[in-house]
């Protein structure tokens, strides 16, 4: 977003419509809009907050009032057992973090070279790795191939599989916005005797810094969030954090257990809410700047 | 940045233009300067993790793989007619179609109205928008069980209706075997609506003031100044939401999952509700195949869907 310019500034807008017609409009909307929030996001939210902190009993049909007596501390504390949490939490990360890095660094690499030389294969080669942005990855023979590789049902294959699925997402997003920077950068540096790597590193790589900011975000929801596929690799063998919450509630619905998964989706919810909460301007402004071209 | 939406801007990278310009000037024999080599760590990757599972699914679609046998023997089109003549596969289709058309309709349409709702920069907008973008950040999953809660005959859901309509109200939304699939395809359009919502404000914030003063000097009314100019202007970001929408819940699991399971009576079962079910039964070949037709389907309809979307864009 950094390398262009804003066309039209909220400031302005409001200098050129008044807006006669608008006028009743303009009082109702902060009621209409806060009225949106509390019914669309605050019921479900507050159901969720307040059922994590009730008895089995009074939370066998999760609904609007509070606990008459609180337990957080003991919901808390069974799924913090349950549901393995601390594995959980560090399975999680042992997976998005080499994941994220990997896809993006070896992504932006190839971008580079993809954004710079123009020939038939180039755009050839460019439409096969974006490609992955729309197929759906396939799920059950990845399982077979990671068996005949060793890494079936381990960290590296999860790893693997993320950085396969999302290397598309980082090379459309990268590509583009490397096109955007000029390349007289590049030759400045490649006069005072630099070689490619030395180039990519110093000029390109820095310059690249919130497009790769945008795709982290996006790719650390995904793989943070995501069941389905590590389902498939690493379920069972590995705990993440969705896959536990699954097993907790696969149980759970069985017991009747609202208050416990709950719980859960509270202690699950809370690292990527905080970090959203305090990045959230770089996140949005990141995330719509990237999506509409 | 005086506020999180001023940076929003068209973000020029696939312009060929500025591409060709760039990319022809380095072809003046700087290969070196660009090495193929760079190429090879994403193309490894990709090739291994995610084009060869594909290309085996082309292949195992046609054997009986198991869990029940250690030996891969060629069957030929076998699972497919297995799963014709049993009607699954027809059903399957079906229901993720329908799925898919849905939460593009209803996502689009929530995300739309979210963004005309909360365009002025006001401080209550904004922090609507950062509310509206919490269902996002959070797990899908999650977000389908605290939606099973609310909506159980005897959950919350009913018992707010009930009061406001003076009995009480048992729907069994998540039980109906022809509602229940829209209500959970209304679920992935809550789930996923703030990020339409960003989208479409990005798109408004790019129209040009002249024009729609313009629009208002002529005494055109809020609805026609939408209709004829604001919404076709949209285009852009309707394209993006409508393909992100609909070839990915075309790809969806985690909230069907997560509310239904695929029932009642499998009439949510989606293509890859199927696939988890089967593998968990070990019936592999089976999976393969379903994961092999859904692979087909988005292949089928990913191009033609972009490429009427774009040329919407040009017409306009």
């Amino acid at each position: 977003m950094n390398a262009t310019t804003p066309i039209s500034s909220p400031g302005r807008r409001r200098a050129v419509r008044p807006g006669g017609r608008d006028g009743v409009w303009r009082r109702v909307q902060p009621a209409v809009a806060i009225l949106a929030v509390a019914l669309l996001i605050g019921m479900p939210l507050w159901i969720v907050v307040v059922t994590a902190g009730k008895t089995q009993g009074e939370a066998l049909n999760p609904d609007l009032s509070l606990p008459t007596t609180w337990q957080y501390a003991e919901n808390f504390a069974a799924v913090w057992e349950q549901g393995r949490v601390p594995a959980a939490f560090f399975g999680s990360l042992l997976v998005m973090v080499p994941a994220v890095i990997g896809v993006l660094a070896l992504g932006s690499l190839a971008s580079w070279v993809l954004a710079r030389r123009s020939s038939r294969l180039m755009a050839v080669l460019y439409a096969l790795a974006i490609s992955g942005i729309v197929l759906p990855p396939a799920v059950v023979t990845v399982v077979l191939l990671l068996r005949q590789l060793g890494l079936a049902g381990t960290a590296i294959g999860m790893i693997g599989v993320y950085m396969g699925m999302y290397m598309s997402t980082v090379i459309f997003f990268v590509t583009g916005f490397i096109r955007t920077i000029p390349i007289e950068l590049e030759e400045a540096a490649r006069v005072d005797g630099a070689g490619p790597l030395r180039v990519f590193g110093r000029i390109i790589l820095p310059l690249l810094a919130p497009v790769l900011s945008t795709a982290t975000i996006l790719i650390c929801l995904y793989v943070w969030n995501d069941v389905f596929y590590a389902f498939f690799v690493v379920g069972g063998r590995l705990d993440t954090l969705p896959l536990n919450l699954f097993q907790v509630a696969s149980a759970g619905l069985y017991l009747d257990n609202w208050h416990l998964i709950f719980a859960y989706v509270v202690l699950m919810s809370l690292p990527l809410l905080v970090v959203f909460v305090v990045a959230q301007r770089k996140i949005i402004s990141g995330i719509t700047s990237g999506a509409v071209k | 940045m005086t506020a999180q939406t001023t940076a929003i801007s068209p973000m020029p990278p696939t312009r060929p233009s500025t591409s060709r310009r760039a990319t022809a000037r380095t072809n003046q024999g700087h290969r070196a300067n660009h090495p193929a080599s760079f190429l090879i760590p994403a193309f490894a990757v990709l090739g291994v993790f995610f084009f060869l599972p594909t290309i085996f699914n082309f292949v195992y679609a046609l054997t009986d793989w198991s869990s029940f046998k250690s030996e891969i023997r060629f069957v030929g089109l076998q699972n497919f007619q297995d799963l014709i003549s049993s009607g699954t596969l027809l059903s399957s289709l079906r229901i993720t179609l329908v799925y898919a058309v849905l939460v593009a309709i209803f996502q689009n349409l929530f995300g739309l109205l979210l963004a005309l709702l909360l365009e002025r920069d006001t401080r209550i907008n904004r922090f609507a928008r950062v509310m509206f973008f919490i269902p996002v950040v959070m797990s899908a999953l999650a977000a389908g069980y605290v939606f099973q809660a609310i909506l159980k005959p005897d959950g919350a859901a009913n018992a707010i209706i009930g009061a406001v309509v003076g009995h009480p109200v048992t729907i069994p939304w998540l039980g109906d075997t022809t509602w229940t699939l829209v209500v959970v395809a209304l679920i992935h359009s809550w789930k996923w609506m703030g990020l339409s919502m960003l989208i479409y404000l990005a798109g408004l914030k790019t129209i040009s003031e002249d024009v729609l003063e313009a629009a208002r000097l002529d005494g055109a009314s809020a609805w026609k100044t939408f209709r004829d100019i604001r919404f076709p202007l949209l285009a852009p970001a309707l394209t993006f939401n409508v393909a992100t929408a609909l070839l990915g819940s075309m790809n969806g699991f985690d909230i069907v999952q997560a509310t239904t399971g695929g029932g009642p009576a499998r009439t949510t079962e989606l293509l890859n509700i199927f696939v988890f079910r089967t593998f968990g039964q070990g019936l592999f070949a089976q999976a393969t195949t379903m994961s092999l037709v859904l692979f087909v389907v988005v292949v089928a309809l990913a191009f033609p869907v972009i490429r009427t979307l774009r040329k919407r864009e040009e017409v306009l």
